[in-house]
This record gives C-alpha cells, sequence and structure tokens, in this order.
C-alpha cells in the first residue's frame, strides 16, 4: 500500500501552507490507495497534521491506515521544536500547537494557524473539486438530476469536464513543491502525481453507485457528465497566450481560445522559468468554490433495423420540402421513425437504408434493408415480443409502407447494410411504352441477353447534384412479358447502381445501349417496382 | 394507344424558344451582357436574311423527381438542354449536314470542358463546376455546315456553365435531324442558382413562339 513516507514531509508541509486539501496533497505524494481517498476530509487533513508533527528523523515511514475505523494509526509524540527543523532556510512553518486533540474531529480546530483552516478554504489546486464535490449532498443533487431524467440503464459512466486553469494550477503547485525540494537539497520524487480526474472518479464513483442502484463502467453507454466552470479564475490561461502563441488559434465561434488541449498544450512547451515568471508557484487560494454548470444525462445510440416495402407510387423516402416549403406528405422514414421515437423516447433520428428508390416506384418482395440511429434514447431495452408488437403497430399504422424483420442491432452491424447497396444485386419489374408497334417476335431476343454492359451518362435528371461521370453497369438478365403492340412488362436483374429508368428510355442517348436502341424504337418507362434487393441483412425473423 | 404526353426522357422538361438571333454571331461573351433578347429579334433575323435559326431550350423540372429529400449542399438551379428547334433551316427538308465543330476558336474547344470526376461528394461537384466553361447567351456551341456550303451557328441561348456537348452527333450527324428534341440535342448548361428564375426572361413560351411562327408565315405572304 501507498503511504505518505518521511521523503514527502516536505512536500506535505508546503503544500498544506499554502492552502492545498488534504486529498491533493495525497495526490501529490503519489499516494494510489484508493480508499485512502475516500476517508472524510477532516480525517484526513487531522492524519496529515499528525504526520508533520512526529519527529523527523523517525526511522522507516509513517502509514496512513487504509483500513477501515477503528484506526490504528500510530500516534506521535508531539514535538514543537520539529517544525524548526523542517524549514532551513527560515520560512515560518505554520503547525498546530500541541494538545489540539480536545475537540471533536470535525472543522472547527480552534486556535489553530493557517494550516487547520485550511480545512475550510477552498483547495488552491482543485479548486473545491475533491472537496464540496464529493460530498454526500453533491452526489445526491446528482443522482437526483439523473432519476428526474427517466433513462433506462443497467451501468454509468461519470464524464466531468474541468476548466482549463485547473491543468495550469496543477502545474504551479509542481513547480512550488519542485523549487522546495531543491532548497532542501533533497532528491525529488518521480512525478506519479495522480491525476486529479482519477482521484475524483476514485471517491465519487463508489457514492454515486450506491445511490443509483448501478455499477459504474468505463465502457457503460449511460453517462452522466458534469461541467465544472471556475470564472473567477477563468483568466488564470491568458499568460500561456504570450508564451505560446501557436497553441491558441482562433476558434471560428465565439468560444474562448484556451480550451483544455490548447492549455495542455501550452503547459507542454512552456518552459519552467518563463512559467514561474507569470504565475505565482504555488497557487494562490481563490474564493470561492467551482461551480456544478450542468449535470447532463445521455444514453449511447441504440440503432433498428429492418425491412421496409413501398407499396405507394406517391411516397419520398425522405421528406421532401423546398424553400421550406412540403412538397409531398409523409415519407417513409417518418412513417417508421414516428413509432420508434414514442417508444424509444429519443432525442432524435438518423435514417439510412440500402439504397433508395424514387418517389413513384414501390418496393416489393422482402423489401429494401433500413436502419435506423436512435439517438440518446431514454429507453434501450425491448424484448422480442416487444419489438414484434413495435412492428405491428408501424404496419397498422400505414398501408403506404410495411416493415419486418425489426430487430435492435450493432452499430457495427451498419457496415453490412452499406456494403449490400454497392455489391449485391437489385431485380425490376418495368412496365414500358413503344412508339412504334411491337409484336412478340420483336422483344423475345431480351430474355437471352446476359451481362449486358451499359455505359450510362450522369442522368441529366440528377445532373444538378451529382458529378458528371459515366458509369458501366451490368444488367444480369432480363425476362420480357408482352401486353400488347405498345406495352411489355420487363423484368431485370442488375448490378447495384444501375439506372433503369434511363435503361428504358435511354435519357437523351446518354445511357447505351437502352431498350430504345435495342428495339429501334422509341421507349418509355410507365411504371417501375424494385422486387427484390438482394442483400441478406438483417437477419430474417420467424413470424 | 400511346404513353401520356411526350414519351420517354423529354417527358419532364418544359419547353422554352430563342428565335434565331442576328449578326452578333461573331461574339463569344457579351460582358455584363443584357441577356434579355426580346421577341424583336425574329424580325431582326428577318431584315439580316437569316430567318428562323430559332433553338429550343429544355428545361429540367427537378422538384418533380428522384428520391425525394433535400439535395445535398447547396441549391441549384434546373439542368438545360440546348437544341434546334423544328422550324430551324438545318431540320428542313433537303438539308443535308457536312459537318459538325465544336471548335469555336484557336482557343477554345467545346470538346476540352472539364467537367468530369468520379465522387459522388460535393465538394468535387463543385470544383468541376469551377472548372465547367461559362457561357454567356450569345456564346458559341458550334458551328454546323451543310452541304449547300451554308453554315450555322449554334448558340447558348442562356447563361451557365457548359456541363457537355452531345458528341453523339459528331459521330451520326443524321441523329441531329431525326432526332433533334432528344438524342440529338447540342448541349447541356446548367445556369447559376441565383439566375434560375432570370434565365427564361429571355426566352419564348411554346405559346409566344407559336405566335412568333405566325407573324412569320404571314409575313411572308
Amino acid at each position: 500500500m501507498s503511504a505518505v513516507a518521511e521523503k514527502d514531509r516536505a512536500v506535505v508541509q508546503l503544500l498544506l501552507d499554502a492552502g492545498t486539501c488534504p486529498r491533493c496533497v495525497l495526490r501529490f505524494c503519489s499516494v494510489g490507495s484508493q480508499l485512502l481517498y475516500r476517508h472524510p476530509l477532516q480525517d484526513l487533513l487531522k492524519d496529515l497534521q499528525e504526520f508533520l508533527k512526529s519527529s523527523q528523523g523517525k526511522e522507516g515511514t509513517v502509514c496512513l491506515d487504509v483500513a477501515d475505523p477503528p484506526c490504528k494509526r500510530l500516534r506521535l509524540e508531539h514535538k514543537e521544536e520539529g517544525a524548526d527543523e523542517l524549514n532551513h532556510n527560515g520560512a515560518i512553518p505554520q503547525l498546530p500547537s500541541a494538545g489540539s486533540t480536545g475537540n471533536a474531529g470535525n472543522a472547527a480546530l480552534s486556535g489553530n494557524t493557517a494550516l487547520e483552516s485550511s480545512a475550510g478554504r477552498v483547495c488552491n489546486v482543485c479548486l473545491g473539486i475533491l472537496q464540496e464535490f464529493c460530498e454526500p449532498d453533491f452526489v445526491k443533487k446528482v443522482c437526483q438530476k439523473v432519476n428526474s431524467a427517466d433513462y433506462q440503464f443497467t451501468s454509468f459512466v461519470f464524464s466531468v469536464s474541468l476548466p482549463p486553469q485547473l491543468s495550469v494550477r496543477e502545474r504551479a503547485a509542481w513547480l512550488g513543491v519542485k523549487q522546495q525540494m531543491r532548497n532542501l537539497g533533497l532528491p525529488l520524487a518521480k512525478d506519479d502525481i495522480v491525476q486529479l480526474k482519477e482521484a475524483y472518479k476514485w471517491i465519487i464513483h463508489p457514492q454515486l453507485a450506491e445511490e443509483l442502484g448501478v455499477p459504474a463502467d468505463g465502457k457503460s453507454l449511460f453517462e452522466v457528465s458534469v461541467v465544472f466552470a471556475h470564472p473567477e479564475t477563468d483568466e488564470e490561461c491568458h499568460f500561456l497566450a504570450t508564451a505560446c502563441p501557436d497553441c491558441f488559434k482562433p476558434a471560428k465561434n465565439k468560444q474562448s481560445v484556451f480550451t483544455r488541449m490548447a492549455v495542455i498544450k501550452a503547459l507542454e512547451r512552456i518552459k519552467e522559468e518563463d512559467f514561474l515568471k507569470h504565475f505565482p508557484c504555488p497557487p494562490s487560494s481563490p474564493k470561492n468554490l467551482c461551480d456544478a454548470l450542468e449535470i447532463q444525462c445521455n444514453n449511447g445510440a441504440v440503432f433498428v433495423a429492418g425491412r421496409y416495402n413501398k407499396y405507394s407510387r406517391n411516397l419520398p423516402q425522405t421528406p421532401w420540402i423546398i424553400d421550406g416549403e412540403r412538397k409531398l406528405e409523409s415519407s417513409v422514414e417518418e412513417l417508421i421513425s414516428e413509432h420508434l421515437m414514442a417508444e424509444f423516447k429519443a432525442d432524435s433520428f438518423n435514417f439510412s437504408s440500402s439504397g433508395r428508390e424514387d418517389v413513384d416506384v414501390r418496393t416489393l418482395g422482402n423489401g429494401r434493408p433500413f436502419a435506423m440511429e436512435l439517438v440518446n434514447p431514454r429507453r434501450i431495452r425491448f424484448s422480442a415480443e416487444e419489438m414484434k408488437r413495435l412492428q405491428q403497430a408501424i404496419n397498422d399504422s400505414s398501408d403506404k409502407i410495411q416493415v419486418r424483420d425489426l430487430q435492435l442491432v450493432t452499430r457495427s452491424a451498419i457496415g453490412r447494410m452499406k456494403e449490400g447497396e454497392e455489391e449485391k444485386t437489385k431485380t425490376y419489374s418495368a412496365l414500358i411504352w413503344t412508339d412504334k408497334a411491337i409484336q412478340r417476335e420483336d422483344i423475345a431476343f431480351l430474355d437471352d441477353i446476359k451481362e449486358l454492359r451499359l455505359e450510362q451518362k450522369t442522368p441529366l435528371r440528377v445532373l444538378h447534384r451529382r458529378p458528371l461521370a459515366v458509369r458501366c453497369r451490368l444488367i444480369h438478365s432480363m425476362r420480357s412479358e408482352y401486353l400488347d403492340q405498345h406495352h411489355f412488362r420487363l423484368h431485370l436483374r442488375t448490378q447495384a447502381g444501375t439506372y433503369i429508368k434511363e435503361f428504358v428510355h435511354g435519357d437523351f442517348g446518354r445511357t447505351k445501349p437502352n431498350i430504345g436502341s435495342l428495339l429501334h424504337r422509341t421507349a418509355d418507362i410507365l411504371e417501375l417496382d424494385v422486387e427484390s434487393v438482394d442483400v441478406d441483412w438483417p437477419p430474417t425473423l420467424a413470424d | 394507344e400511346g404513353a401520356a404526353g411526350p414519351g420517354g426522357a423529354e417527358r419532364y422538361f418544359t419547353r422554352w424558344y430563342k428565335p434565331g438571333t442576328a449578326g452578333a454571331g461573331q461574339g463569344q461573351a457579351e460582358p455584363g451582357g443584357s441577356g434579355a433578347l426580346t421577341p424583336l429579334c425574329a424580325l431582326l433575323a428577318d431584315v439580316k436574311g437569316r430567318p428562323c435559326e430559332d433553338f429550343c431550350v429544355l428545361q429540367h423540372s427537378n422538384r418533380r423527381v428522384a428520391g425525394g429529400g433535400p439535395a445535398p449542399g447547396r441549391p441549384r438551379a434546373a439542368i438545360c438542354v440546348i437544341t434546334l428547334a423544328e422550324a430551324h433551316p438545318l431540320l428542313q427538308s433537303g438539308k443535308t449536314i457536312k459537318n459538325i465543330n465544336y471548335q469555336i476558336s484557336a482557343n477554345c474547344s467545346r470538346l476540352q470542358n472539364k467537367v468530369s470526376g468520379k465522387s459522388k461528394r460535393t465538394c468535387l461537384f463543385v470544383f468541376q463546376m469551377q472548372g465547367a466553361q461559362f457561357l454567356t447567351e450569345l456564346a458559341p456551341l458550334c458551328r454546323i455546315s451543310s452541304s449547300d456550303g451554308e453554315e450555322y451557328t449554334i448558340y447558348s441561348c442562356i447563361r451557365g456553365r457548359l456541363i457537355e456537348v452531345n458528341e453523339n452527333i459528331l459521330t451520326n450527324p443524321a441523329l441531329l435531324q431525326e432526332k433533334p428534341s432528344t438524342e440529338g440535342y447540342i448541349a447541356v448548361v446548367l445556369p447559376k442558382f441565383e439566375e434560375s428564375k432570370s434565365i427564361t426572361q429571355g426566352l419564348l413560351t411554346q405559346k409566344e413562339y407559336e405566335e412568333v411562327l405566325m407573324k412569320r408565315r404571314s409575313s411572308a405572304s
């Protein structure tokens, strides 16, 4: 177990004098025992004071015991002269006088000096983070916020955002300690200072876990986040801009240029002498605590996948709004998301699918794979039964679309859907009109054409938003169905990314060959249906 | 029994007409060009002795098609296809096309219009558009000579970026005469979005054009 050792004496003295809280003192002494940090602040302060009172030169180390009460602490003799021995260069030490044990171990150790009043002072290094913000009151406040937000979760991760000046103060405290050690002619201990955030989590995680009834887990999808700010000292970072100007690029938004990352970068670069010139080491005590600005909850996104059929020839896949005006009522996306958003109680959604069809094209057969990302859902757990009911609710609410195989999937599964979009074949059924009359014999040859190679320039109808290019695509096979002298139905199996309408009418000759050129007529497409999207994802569910 | 309306690719286009421009045939661009060529030019054409060199601009109505949902990136104007109007001399019986030339001048060939790319991404699209030649209404697209010694210049008729010229008519000039409104098109031009409404101000609707044709016939008789 780590402990505060004899070699740390000068550090402890210096920091406590400067107004550093006991927990930060432990951090600077590289104390790695999580349990120790969880001791009440007053106990820790008393232990440190006791440690300082003990005589120098005692053999072995003084252990601040990490076991739960009753404490088996070594009781050391008070030695008033011991104080003077500490500081060889004449700095006046401030130690509590002997016989101060009469009070109960609470805040007021009356009659004592600045040392003990550091119990009431806001820590000059952590600005209160390891003090007030570890107390049950704050924990309660956080948990109240979490519970009122009404999330479903089985674990949590607690993330904090600290004001950048904390890094500056940490450095300042460290440099102050370093200087002191040099003056004393003592070797400097290796700087594994325990990180502030880490120590904070050691203290607060168990309390939050107890109150919320679920464990803390770094990989949890449910995040409770707190933003701390300390406006009183916001300008403490500014001197870094003169020392390392190129670390601070003007931000596009009006936000401060002094971000945590920029400050840390500058602190890596700045020379010790420059730092010492501009900033008191160790840092001074602030007047106020940090403010906890926001306590927010966020659940990681969940993904719902399925396949949809589209039976309307007047329904876009995504909402169709031009100049703020809706051009067509509803959309595939909205008809599906409406129910999912309500059930999962999410903030928003992102809809994606394995390709898409035009407004006037139906999607038949097994339907088209889609995935719906639900952002910050309040509810995350759904049984297979519940998903089935949700699917039924969607299907009952509209005859324009139907969904199947509705299920929860992982984020990585989406990749399979997108790969399907580019690689897998599709089959279609097209109703074709010709200007000049046709007989059965005229179209029979289409059935024999295999792997027909097309060169399709970007269709005119999408040229305003897609670059001009030539696509080579394959029509794997076709099957014709003669209807009358000017109509026939054509079934096609094609490579992904083939523009079917342009294959039929030729798009001003920019898709070659096309049905018109093959039949030596002018052809037009009257109706198009997607018969199948040959992607075997998401997994088919038994009914 | 035929298809509803004009068949095939032309279905989604609106037809606008530019009656024969006269005299300004040599110029490339009219700086700050007013662009508002009025029906008066039809009469000018007759005066200059170059009657009926009329063009038809097919303006796509993009709003009606494809997928639904907002187009990525900035809004864009509808694409326009430049074609010969039926009254154009080159489309009258007896005319044989001898040569079609996209080389407008020593330095300028419409075939070398750099608009190409493989990416679907909008940023590349913008880059492409910047490389494409910018045309004003009187910018020549190509010159066509007929076997009877006549030479005709085909003009852009609208302001915008040249997307492509039709290379199919180079290999098969008959296309121009057989299917002037589809496979025999001359070029595709994309107007600036800010100008998409004013584009058609210098052009005539189908009805207005038919009135011009009527006037010609009556003044000829």
